[in-house]
C-alpha cells in the first residue's frame, strides 16, 4: 500500500486507527505475522527510539521483500543492545563489523549477491548518527557515489549513546551532551556547526533519499517500502529520540519525536535523484519551546531565566526548515 | 606457461585463476599494478562472474572483502604502506570474524618520511592481526603463494597476506610460469565457507564478546595457525606434485649442512644473499642461509631444525623496531631456546636502501670474525647521522630532519638513491 489518501485524524492526535483500513492496507506492525526482526528481549534502554525504528524498518524491508534481507550493522547501541553474545535478537542475517565500514561491508555484501546472482536478496546498513555522520561518513558517500544497491538507514538519536551521550556531527545547536556541557557563556552545543547528511546524500544525486520518524510508523514504512524496491543507492535517515541522552522520559519517545516533526526542527521529506519529491506537510506548526522542554538536554534554556535569545536563534532554524523544505 | 612479465602482472594472473568474485581496488604504490590488471581482465571478460569495485580508501576496501566474504564469495584486495596502516581496524576484524580473505601486500616502508621504496614496515605492523604471512622470494613464488594462499585461507577459514617486495619484485620483468586454468582449479576446489550470510538460515555475526568467551575466541585464531604450520607443507608440497616446482613452505634452506653462520631473511633479498653465500662457500666458509616464507605462522620447530647445528645466526631484517631493534630476530630466538649460538640482528634496506652482494659479503665476513654486535645497520652512513646529530645540538630549532639530510646530500626524494 501506500500512505492513505483520506486521513482520519483522532482527536488530539496526528495517528490514523489500523482498524479504519482494510487488513492489507494495515501496518506491517500491526500484523500478527510481523517478523520482529528485532525481536524482544534485546537489552535497549525503557523508551529507546533506536530499538523501535529499527524494528519498524526492518520489519517492513522483510515484509517487502518475502523475508530476503541482510542487514549490516555498525558499530553502537543497536549493536551493543542486540547482540550480547551468545544471544542475539536478529531474526535476520545479520553481521557487525566496525564502527565506520557499515556501508563498504553492505556493499561487500551486495557485490557478493551480484556475484551469486541474488539480486532478489535486498542489502540494509544501519547505524547511529556517529556512525554515519562522522565515523563512517568516508565508506558511506563512497557507498553513494558508486550507486552501490544498498540501503542505508541511520537511526539519528543526536549524539553518541552508545560510550555515553557525546556530541557528534548531528547535535542540536544548545543541546547539552557529556562533551558539550551546559556551562559558560554559551551553554550546550555551538551554534552554525554539524551537517545535514540527507541533503548530502542528496547531493549524491543518488535515487531515493527519505526522512522519517519513529512517531509517523505508516509514512516509516512506507519510506522502507519504497526504498527497498528500488536499485542502487538509498539513504533513509530516521529521528529516533534517545530517553537517556535527550533527558525525556521514556513514556514520551513518541510524543517528542512528533514534537520535533510537527516544530519543524526535523523536516520529514522524501527526495528522488537529488530533487525533494514529498514532503509532510505541518498543519499547524507547534513552538520549538513544546519539543525542547520535554528534555532535560536543554533544560539549560528555561527555568527562571529562560535563554530567550537561544530559544529565538533555535525557533529560526525551525522557521528556515519549514521555508526551505516548503514543510 | 612460461612468460617474461612484470611481478605485477603475474600476480594479477595467479589471483583470476583463483576465480575470485570480488575484487576492491584503491591504488597505492606499489600494489596498483596488480588491481589494474585484475581491472581489465573483469572488464574485458577474462575474469568472468567476478565484481571489480573501485573504493575511496583502503579501509574501504578490505571493509568490503570483508562484506563480500561474510556473504559467501572468494574476496580479495591488495594493498601496501600507509594503506594497510589505514586499514588495520579492518586487518584485525576481517581475521576476528574468520573471513578467508587474500590480500597482497606490495612492501614499502611508512612515513614519515613519505617514502614508496621497498622495506618491511608495513606487514610487520600488523604482524599480530590474526592473518597468515607469506612472503615471496621470487616473482614465480608471489603468483604461487597467491594459488596457495587462497586454498589455505578457505581450509582454514583465515585471511592471509602475501607479501611482495615493493618494485624489487612488483616491478620487475622476470620468466614466470603462469599455470593454467585446469591446473588450478584441479588443486583450489569452489570456496565452501563455514559461515555465510544467508536468507534461509539466517545467521548473527561479529556480536558483542565479553571476558566470557573473548579469551576463547582470540586462542582460537592462535589454534588456526598452528593447523597452518602442518598446512603449509603440505599444500606446498602438493602444489609441487601438481605443478612441478617448489613454491611456499614454511621456510626454504639453501647450503646449511655443515654451516657455522647461516643467514636468514625473508622475501626477495634472499636471491642476493644466496649470491653472497655462494662467494663465501668459494671461498671455504662455511655460510648458508634461511628463506622464511611463513612469518605468520611463525615455524619455531623447522627453524630451529634448520639452525640448531649452527654456530651463529644472522637475522636480516628490512624493518626496524625502534627501540628494540628486530622483530624476525624475537622469533628466531625463541626458536632456539636452550641453545647456545651467537645471534645477531641486522637491520637493512630501509626504505629501500639498495641491499648489495658486497655489503652482504663483507658483513659474513666480519661475521665470521664474530665482529657482529647484537644489532647492527648495514650501510647506515655515519658521517651524516653526525652532521645531523650535530645540527640538533647546535640549535634548538634545528629543523625538519629529513629535509636538513637531504639537503646535506644535495638529492632529492625522488632521485635518491645513495650510492
Amino acid at each position: 500500500m501506500s500512505v492513505q489518501e483520506v486521513k482520519f485524524y483522532q482527536t488530539g492526535t496526528f495517528t490514523v486507527g489500523n482498524r479504519l483500513l482494510a487488513e492489507n492496507e494495515r501496518a506491517v506492525q500491526a500484523n500478527m505475522r510481523r517478523t520482529n526482526s528485532l525481536n524482544s528481549g534485546h537489552r535497549a534502554c525503557q523508551g529507546c527510539g533506536e530499538a523501535l525504528g529499527a524494528r519498524y524498518a526492518i520489519d517492513a524491508a522483510m515484509h517487502a521483500t518475502g523475508d530476503r534481507v541482510v542487514a549490516v550493522n555498525a558499530t553502537g547501541c543497536l549493536e551493543v543492545f542486540s547482540t550480547p553474545y551468545p544471544e542475539t535478537s536478529w531474526q535476520i542475517p545479520w553481521i557487525h563489523s566496525l564502527f565506520g565500514n557499515a556501508a563498504a561491508v553492505a556493499s561487500g555484501v551486495a557485490a557478493a549477491m551480484r556475484a551469486k546472482g541474488r539480486k532478489d536478496v535486498r542489502v540494509i546498513a544501519q547505524g547511529g548518527d556517529g556512525g554515519t555522520t562522522d565515523i563512517g561518513f568516508g565508506c558511506l558517500s563512497g557507498m553513494f557515489e558508486r550507486n552501490d544497491d544498498v540501503l542505508y538507514i541511520c537511526y539519528d538519536n543526536e549524539a553518541y549513546m552508545n560510550t555515553g551521550v557525546q556530541r557528534s556531527s548531528a547535535t542540536p545547536p544548545a543541546a547539552r551532551t557529556a562533551t558539550t556541557m551546559a556551562v559558560g557563556d554559551e551553554p550546550g552545543n555551538r551554534f552554525g556547526t554539524g551537517k545535514n547528511v540527507p541533503l548530502i546524500a542528496m547531493a549524491h544525486r543518488i535515487p531515493y533519499v527519505a526522512t522519517a520518524s519513529v512517531a509517523n510508523l505508516r509514512d516509516l514504512e512506507d519510506k522502507v517500502r519504497r526504498a527497498i524496491a528500488i536499485e542502487g543507492a538509498r539513504y533513509i535517515h530516521i529521528h529516533v529520540p534517545c530517553p537517556l541522552g535527550w533527558g525525556s522520559a521514556p513514556s514520551d519517545t513518541i510524543k517528542v519525536a512528533r514534537m520535533a516533526v510537527e516544530s519543524g526542527l526535523f523536516p520529514v521529506f522524501e527526495a528522488e535523484d537529488g530533487v525533494v519529491t514529498s514532503r509532510y506537510k505541518l498543519r499547524r506548526p507547534v513552538p520549538v519551546e513544546e519539543y525542547l522542554k520535554l528534555q532535560r538536554r536543554f533544560a539549560h534554556l528555561f527555568g527562571k531565566n529562560p535563554d530567550t535569545a537561544t530559544l529565538a536563534r533555535i525557533q529560526a532554524m525551525a522557521d528556515q526548515n519549514i521555508g526551505f523544505f516548503e514543510l | 606457461m612460461l612468460r617474461q612479465v612484470e611481478g605485477s602482472q603475474a600476480v594479477a594472473e595467479a589471483v583470476a585463476l583463483c576465480r575470485p568474485q570480488v575484487i576492491c581496488a584503491y591504488p597505492i604504490t606499489p600494489q596498483t599494478h596488480i588491481v589494474e590488471g585484475l581491472g581489465e581482465m573483469v572488464k574485458d571478460g577474462r575474469l568472468a562472474g567476478c565484481e571489480f569495485i573501485n573504493v575511496e580508501s583502503e579501509f574501504a576496501a578490505l571493509s568490503v572483502a570483508i562484506g563480500s566474504s561474510a556473504a559467501g564469495v572468494r574476496s580479495y584486495t591488495a594493498t601496501a604502506s600507509q594503506g594497510i596502516l589505514y586499514m588495520a581496524e579492518a586487518v584485525y576484524n576481517a581475521s576476528g570474524l574468520g573471513l578467508p580473505i587474500v590480500m597482497t601486500i606490495g612492501n614499502r616502508a611508512i612515513g614519515a618520511p613519505i617514502n614508496i621504496w621497498n622495506d618491511h614496515s608495513d606487514s610487520m605492523a600488523l604482524r599480530d592481526a590474526g592473518w597468515i604471512q607469506l612472503y615471496a622470494e621470487t616473482n614465480q613464488e608471489a603468483a604461487d603463494l597467491h594459488i596457495q594462499a587462497f586454498r589455505l585461507a578457505e581450509e582454514l577459514s583465515c585471511p592471509v597476506m602475501v607479501c611482495v617486495d615493493g618494485f624489487i619484485l612488483t616491478h620487475a620483468y622476470e620468466r614466470v610460469d603462469i599455470p593454467s586454468q585446469d591446473e588450478v582449479d584441479a588443486y583450489l576446489p569452489p570456496f565452501e565457507p563455514v559461515q555465510v550470510l544467508d536468507v534461509s538460515d539466517p545467521v548473527s555475526m561479529g556480536a558483542m564478546v565479553g571476558p566470557e568467551a573473548f579469551f576463547e575466541v582470540r586462542y582460537l585464531q592462535h589454534h588456526k595457525q598452528e593447523r597452518a604450520l602442518d598446512r603449509i607443507p603440505e599444500l606446498a608440497a602438493e602444489f609441487a606434485a601438481r605443478f612441478g616446482r617448489e613454491s611456499g613452505g614454511l621456510l626454504r634452506t639453501y647450503r646449511c649442512e655443515d654451516a657455522e653462520t647461516i643467514v636468514v631473511a625473508l622475501g626477495s633479498v634472499n636471491g642476493t644473499i644466496k649470491e653472497a653465500v655462494d662467494e663465501m662457500r668459494a671461498r671455504g666458509q662455511r655460510v648458508g642461509s634461511v628463506a622464511l616464507v611463513s612469518f605468520r605462522p611463525f615455524p619455531l620447530a623447522a627453524m630451529r631444525a634448520a639452525l640448531g647445528g649452527a654456530r651463529r645466526v644472522v637475522v636480516l631484517e628490512k624493518c626496524l623496531a625502534v627501540g628494540i631493534g628486530g622483530i624476525v630476530s624475537d622469533g628466531v630466538r625463541k626458536s632456539l631456546s636452550g641453545i647456545a649460538l651467537a645471534g645477531h640482528t641486522v637491520i637493512a634496506g630501509l626504505g629501500g636502501r639498495a641491499i648489495t652482494k658486497a655489503s652482504l659479503v663483507s658483513l659474513l665476513e666480519r661475521a665470521a670474525r664474530d665482529e657482529l654486535q647484537l644489532l647492527n645497520f648495514l650501510d647506515l652512513r655515519q658521517d651524516v647521522i653526525e652532521r645531523e646529530l650535530g645540527r640538533e645540538r647546535a640549535s634548538r630549532r634545528s629543523g625538519p630532519t629529513a629535509e636538513n639530510i637531504l639537503r646535506d646530500l644535495g638529492a632529492t626524494a625522488a632521485g635518491a638513491s645513495p650510492s
